[in-house]
């Protein structure tokens, strides 16, 4: 027997309408039912951070809270960010040129993080950054990449790049 | 791993929790923040019947200034305890443990109410509330009653909080002219639970101590105060000495656990480095 409720949730400005099991997890609401699988799952219990999302505009582990609690609520996952389809995100400029990635699992959840922190801290140290990063696991790039993006993107944004 | 199936109830009101939580007995769970209890679901560490969601409940959310006290309602967010002025201006110890819980994302959700009822011997907030001689506010279906928290934790994961109550609020004593707190963890990573931190809390005649509180977490399996050691303190100033007699007084007076981070040996250590590091500050040293 499974308990479901019909939910709206808009995701990047575009509104869904889904019925859902309530033991669904937003993450997978989101992978899933909305078909966006820029968010990534990584650890599913909120350690990895790679289903870091912005939830009316703060952070929040998609992996750990119910779809259903996003019912009425605003969400940006990855594919929000970018201002249209050719251009990037200066944060996610920053990434690319800095080698902020490699495999990409971890990148989703790096960028909604620093978004927060660079709204809340536009003009960080290294030893910021790499506090504010603290809870999302890269495998990859030994986070020398992530932080160098993170402090590029910083000035870029206050550039108003 | 995913949650196995439950029946999820939103409650609208306090009234309408508790009556959830009456019919539904152990076989319900409160979902606040649920920083730590989805974990758990997804894990299927915990397998409840009925989630009762009180994150919309009005009322239960907010920081007041009661007078002699701040009360915290259970549902406050940890980032808007960060953020708070009435926090920062009245509860310094408060305010300096917050940002140690966890990271951004997690203090969004996370709740201060939460923390306190879950008890984790690992958590900042439950070791403040000792130390602040908080008091937390109960609801049950027969009215709110109110436990010291010297009462409040009583062992791993167990609080005074029994079956079909909810925690409501934590009020916290606002810091009085001449006292003082303190406060630091030592984790290997920001964020990371810590191998053991302290909160202290002290009044100061000058550069002396008195009524010095000293209360420690993750060093037990709860918060656990030490009254001997801070007795030392009391009547006297900051010296290499008395960091000795307090370190040497701490290996007496703890008894740590032994696990993946740290031995029961190196847990006793950290507490008399963290009494140095705090306390000297503290006294103006």
């Amino acid at each position: 027997m499974s308990d479901r409720r019909t939910i709206s949730v808009t995701i990047n400005g575009e509104t869904f309408e889904r019925e859902v099991e309530t033991r669904l997890t937003l993450a997978d609401f989101i992978r899933h039912e909305c078909l966006l699988t820029g968010t990534h799952v990584g650890c599913e219990h909120g350690v990895c951070g790679a289903c870091t999302i912005l939830l009316n505009g703060r952070t929040a582990r998609s992996c750990l809270m119910l779809a259903v609690q996003a019912n009425g609520q605003k969400i940006t996952t990855i594919e929000g960010i970018a201002p249209n389809d050719e251009e990037l995100h200066p944060l996610q400029q920053a990434f690319q040129d800095n080698h902020g990635l490699q495999c990409g699992f971890c990148t989703p959840g790096m960028l909604t993080t620093l978004l927060e922190f660079l709204q809340d801290n536009p003009d960080p140290t290294e030893r910021e950054v790499r506090e504010a990063i603290s809870g999302n696991l890269c495998r990859c790039t030994g986070y020398q990449g992530i932080v160098a993006a993170a402090l590029d993107a910083a000035k870029r944004l206050q550039a108003g790049a | 791993m995913k949650p196995a199936p439950f029946a999820y109830a939103k409650a609208s009101t306090l009234e309408d929790a508790l009556s959830l939580l009456a019919e539904h007995g152990d076989d319900a769970r409160i979902l606040a923040g649920g920083q730590s209890l989805m974990a758990t679901l997804n894990m299927r560490l915990s397998a409840p019947q009925v989630l009762v969601d009180i994150n919309r409940i009005d009322g239960l959310a907010g920081i007041n200034d009661t007078g002699d006290a701040l009360r915290i309602g259970a549902m406050t967010r940890h980032s808007d305890v960060e953020t708070s002025d009435l926090i920062a201006q009245h509860a310094p110890l408060i305010a300096a443990a917050v940002d140690h819980i966890a990271h951004p994302a997690i203090r969004n959700r996370g709740t201060f109410g939460g923390s306190i009822a879950f008890a984790d011997p690992a958590a900042e907030l439950p070791a403040c509330a000792m130390a602040l001689d908080a008091t937390m506010h109960i609801a049950g279906l027969n009215g709110e009653r109110d436990v010291p928290a010297a009462d409040f934790f009583e062992g791993l994961y167990e609080t005074a909080i029994q079956p079909g109550e909810i925690l409501t609020g934590v009020s916290i004593p606002k810091i009085a002219d001449g006292w003082k707190s303190g406060f630091m963890e030592l984790a290997r990573r920001r964020g990371d639970y810590a191998i053991i931190g302290i909160a202290a809390q002290a009044k100061f005649d000058g550069s002396t101590f008195g009524d010095a509180r000293l209360v420690y977490f993750n060093a037990g399996d709860r918060p656990v105060s030490t009254p001997q050691t801070a007795a030392l303190l009391n009547g006297q100033g900051w010296s290499d000495d008395m960091a000795e007699k307090l370190a040497a007084s701490l290996k007496r007076e703890l008894d740590p656990p032994d696990d993946l981070n740290a031995d029961g040996p190196m847990r006793k250590h950290l507490a008399g480095v963290l009494a140095k590091r705090v306390l000297g500050p503290m006294a103006g040293a």
